[in-house]
């Protein structure tokens, strides 16, 4: 186990890979790190840089206090759990799991205690004479991981395990990905464009875009804190409604109402309202400013429904926000009157998309 | 081309006078199975007849009486076992090499970019247009400035240069076609260059080993010319050279029947291994012509 | 380029060592002696000169544009070259077409369409020669049978069938390996194309012409230079069936670059000759290869 540290990492654009820019962030020990965006992101790219398996263009990876940066993925004792497993076909369980092991000159006997230790983790002791062609993409999974455990790695880092596995197996597999890692010290690098994962699994979530790190902070708040308006519509589902408003003085108009802007050193003439549709509710007498709409589109969300209003905008567009509503009803085509709680209103830089003022 | 499309299925379309198409058909079917072995079969024909029937007028067919003589010939009075040792030798050992040097070559081109390595493609995919001839009289002075005539490396080391492109296309074909997150994990658990091109991707690609191995082989085995020019002594040779240079010792110019056997000698192994190896034969051709 | 400690340099360091071997050896075999005849063919070095190489400019040179013999055996190569190749296109393609279709041992049949290709040519060009016997040869006997001939031929020793026998054996071994081209192209041809056509009444005939050939053009191409640049190294056959004759009527270049060097020890000369020889192959290649660039553009496969 030791820090990761990425100082100023960048990589610059070339066919091949996703381009990175000024990426600075540390992972200590115990710590649980997702990089989380949209493909083409760079997120991979990053983790590739970690790995050894890209040299990036300027910056530099410390494992341990150890600069790193331009040793071969060999030398930088860091285990990686593929998106596509990538286990080798011809030999069995037992002997992906033992490759890396054979090849550091680990001595028999504690090659095997290894293995036998991880593979009661994961429960692969059936499957150890077999070959991956035998296997169920599940059981790939686990060897893949296995793979990894099974050596005495100073950083973990995952590109996407979960993505080729069937929707209820994963929520499975991500209920165990997270008692495994919890129970060693090593710092894990988890790279996924799926927001349940990053924050469900990780004590730290980097969310990217475009090659840039948009935010650097804790699940929560990434959730209640966006830094920016990406961040907002990124993370949350379903996503935050953004609306993109004008202003007069104090207040923010939408449609044909009102409603009271936050508290700016000035009045922009125009900004992003970001309210997540849990948030919307339906206005009390005791709501100052109150908005009216017609409900044209219901999903059965089970726990909840999300329904979807236009409100009406003068002439043009009805502007479209969503709310979650309890399930009991029937909100079809009915006229609702809604409330936006000012304390849970984001105001985002229409220009910028940063955040302006949270609640 | 789409990939979306479903590549071409043989077709079966329904004729609109349907006996007369078919009768066609086999016909055409017939033809080609007929013209293809014809000459083949000839000669195994030929090489169990005895003399006076192989000179009969007009022809017989087939042999009245069976015999063995001329392959009993071909064994004692010629050396022809040893013949079959020396095509053997030359063609086993060239194939190993071209394989052994082929392959590593075949990955540098296919992952490493290595300087040059688009140019020594371009020339590659040249070379296989090189007929022998030009190469002849250069390698004659090498081969007795080397003192190697009538040595099996005079042949060995040509044959294996000759079909390296062919291997090195190949190979690299395939090799491009693994997936590298293979070559990741790999280099992730410590495995260097060398031990990851030995221990994970030439066991990944033995199919095309097989396919260029066979037809390594089979050109070799073939192959005349140098054969012809580079052995002169007669233990030495080749099964083409010395079954083309099988003279007349019997009541005829030119011993037919001798001969004859000597090409089903000849041929016996190439057809075992066609035989066996038809898809990996057809899958090789295609794909290192493919490349052009 | 190879300098430096980056990950990437390393590899490319390492597939530099990985292809050595095959480099060097290709080399030798192939660069070094075309360009050893290169230097040899300003030379004169023959029994005249008791074997001692003598520098004699570009005369080797002019003696080949004056040797009638050489562009004999050029204009031999080229024509045995274009009746073949010819020949084979269309049978291969015939036989591709035919089995392209699904049939019960269609892979039988596919091996035994094979084997021409893989059995050794000078062996083969023995069965011919029998064959073509003009005594005991089949190929005399069953144009007999079929009543069309009264006297038999003599094959080998007239001109124009000896010729003829040569373009029967080279098209017996070599269609295979055109036919195996052109199914693999033909099996790339997605189905739905053929559907579509017959859809707005195209028969099959049609469809063959404005689909399959057109689509297959690349295919063909590259066999067709492969043929060519193989045609210009054919000795085997020749060897064993005429040894150039009669009368140097079927002698190709091959043979006569290897009778000057090997029987009249003409090693300048030859040489030059093979020079020559080369010069025009890249030529063809040449000239093919922009064919087949203007062909690729147009069919707009690529």
């Amino acid at each position: 186990m030791a820090k990761l540290e990425l100082i100023n990492l960048n990589k610059t654009f070339n066919p091949k890979v996703i381009p990175v820019k000024d990426i600075s962030l540390t992972v200590n020990d115990g710590e649980f790190l997702s990089l989380l965006g949209p493909s083409g992101c760079g997120k991979s790219t990053i983790l590739r840089m970690i790995a050894g398996l890209e040299t990036p263009t300027r910056g530099k990876v410390l494992i341990g206090d150890r600069d790193v940066t331009h040793l071969p993925p060999g030398d930088r004792n860091a285990a990686m759990v593929f998106q596509s497993y990538a286990l080798y076909p011809h030999m069995n369980v037992h002997d992906n799991l033992a490759a890396g092991l054979k090849l550091k000159k680990i001595p028999a006997g504690e090659i095997s205690d290894r293995i036998q230790s991880v593979s009661r983790i994961l429960g692969l002791d059936p499957l150890l004479q077999r070959k991956p062609g035998q296997l169920s993409g599940g059981q790939r999974q686990r060897v893949a991981v296995g793979r990894a455990l099974v050596r005495d790695s100073d950083v973990f880092l995952l590109d996407e395990p979960l993505s080729n596995l069937d929707a209820l197996l994963r929520e499975h597999v991500r209920a165990e990905l997270k008692q495994i890692f919890d129970a060693q010290q090593a710092p894990v690098v988890y790279v996924t464009h799926d927001q349940t994962e990053a924050l469900t699994l990780s004590t730290k979530v980097a969310v990217l875009n475009n090659g840039l790190l948009q935010q650097l902070d804790t699940p929560d708040r990434i959730y209640t804190h966006p830094a920016n308006q990406f961040v907002a519509g990124f993370v949350g589902s379903p996503q935050m409604n953004l609306l993109q408003v004008p202003c007069q003085g104090t207040m923010a108009i939408v449609g044909d109402y009102k409603v009271r802007l936050a508290n700016l050193p000035s009045t922009p003439p125009e900004v992003v309202l970001g309210i997540r549709p849990e948030h919307v509710r339906l206005a009390k007498p005791s709501d100052a400013h109150v908005l009216k709409g017609k409900v044209f589109l219901v999903e059965n969300l089970g726990m909840f429904k999300l329904v979807s209003i236009h409100v009406k905008n003068g002439e043009k567009e009805p502007i479209v926000l969503r709310s979650l509503l309890p399930p009991d009803q029937d909100w079809h085509q009915q006229e609702l009157e809604l409330a936006l709680p000012l304390e849970s209103i984001h105001w985002f830089d229409i220009k910028t998309g940063d955040s302006l003022a949270r609640p | 081309m789409s990939t979306t499309a479903p590549t071409h299925q043989p077709t079966t379309t329904k004729p609109s006078r349907p006996w007369l198409q078919t009768l066609l058909f086999w016909g055409a079917i017939g033809a080609i199975v007929v013209f293809s072995l014809a000459p083949i079969l000839w000669q195994v024909l030929t090489s169990f007849k005895v003399n006076e029937d192989i000179a009969a007028i007009p022809n017989i067919y087939l042999p009245r009486r069976i015999t063995f003589d001329h392959y009993i010939e071909l064994f004692t009075r010629r050396p022809f076992l040893r013949y079959i040792l020396n095509s053997f030798i030359v063609a086993f050992i060239s194939t190993l090499a071209c394989l052994a040097i082929g392959t590593p070559a075949a990955y540098a081109l296919a992952r490493l970019r290595p300087p040059g390595g688009k140019l020594i493609q371009l020339g590659i995919l040249l070379i296989t247009l090189f007929p022998s001839i030009l190469l002849l009289q250069g390698l004659l002075e090498i081969i007795q400035a080397t003192h190697l005539a009538n040595n099996y490396l005079a042949l060995i080391v040509p044959y294996t240069a000759m079909n390296l492109p062919l291997t090195i296309l190949v190979m690299r074909s395939f090799f491009v076609q693994l997936p590298r997150d293979l070559e990741d994990a790999a280099k992730i658990d410590g495995y260097s260059t060398w031990q990851m091109l030995v221990h994970i991707l030439t066991p990944l690609t033995l199919p095309a080993l097989v396919t260029t191995g066979i037809l390594t082989f089979i050109a070799a085995w073939n192959e005349f010319i140098f054969a012809l020019t580079f052995i002169t002594e007669e233990t030495m040779k080749t099964i083409p050279v010395a079954s083309a240079q099988i003279g007349g010792a019997s009541v005829f110019e030119i011993p037919y029947g001798p001969i004859a056997a000597a090409t089903v000698v000849g041929t016996i192994p190439l057809v075992i291994l066609v035989l066996l190896f038809q898809q990996q034969i057809v899958q090789g051709l295609t794909a290192g012509a493919v490349k052009g | 380029m190879t300098k430096g400690n980056s990950i990437e340099a390393r590899d490319r360091r390492a597939g530099l060592y990985l292809l050595l071997p095959a480099v060097v050896l290709l080399l030798l075999v192939f660069a070094y002696p075309i360009g050893r005849s290169l230097w040899l063919g300003f030379f004169a070095q023959n029994l005249g000169t008791e074997l001692e190489p003598v520098f004699v400019g570009l005369s080797n040179y002019g003696r080949i544009l004056g040797d009638s013999h050489f562009w004999q055996t050029f204009w031999i190569t080229v024509r045995f070259t274009v009746v073949t190749v010819a020949l084979e296109l269309a049978l291969g393609m015939s036989v591709a077409l035919l089995l392209d279709r699904a049939f019960q041992g269609r892979g039988l049949v596919r091996t035994i369409a094979l084997l021409p290709w893989a059995l050794p040519t000078a062996l083969i060009a023995l069965g011919w020669t029998w064959i073509f016997n003009d005594q005991y040869g089949i190929a005399n006997d069953i144009l007999r049978r079929l009543g069309l001939l009264h006297v038999g031929i003599n094959w080998l020793g007239e001109p124009f069938t000896a010729t003829v026998a040569l373009v029967v054996a080279d098209v017996w071994k070599t269609t295979p390996f055109i036919s195996i081209l052109l199914l693999a192209g033909l099996q790339s041809i997605p189905q739905d194309l053929y559907e579509a056509h017959a859809l707005e009444g195209a028969n099959r005939w049609q469809s063959f012409w404005q689909i399959t050939l057109p689509l297959l053009l690349p295919q063909i191409i590259v066999a067709t230079l492969f043929r060519f640049a193989q045609a210009f190294g054919i000795f085997d056959l020749m060897q064993v069936m005429t040894g150039g004759g009669p009368g140097g009527a079927t002698e190709v270049v091959a043979l006569y670059i290897y009778s000057n060097a090997m029987r009249y020890l003409d090693f300048g000369y030859s040489s030059a000759l093979i020079v020559v020889t080369f010069a025009l192959l890249v030529l063809a290649i040449a000239l093919c290869s922009l064919f087949i660039s203007r062909s690729r553009n147009q069919s707009g496969l690529n």
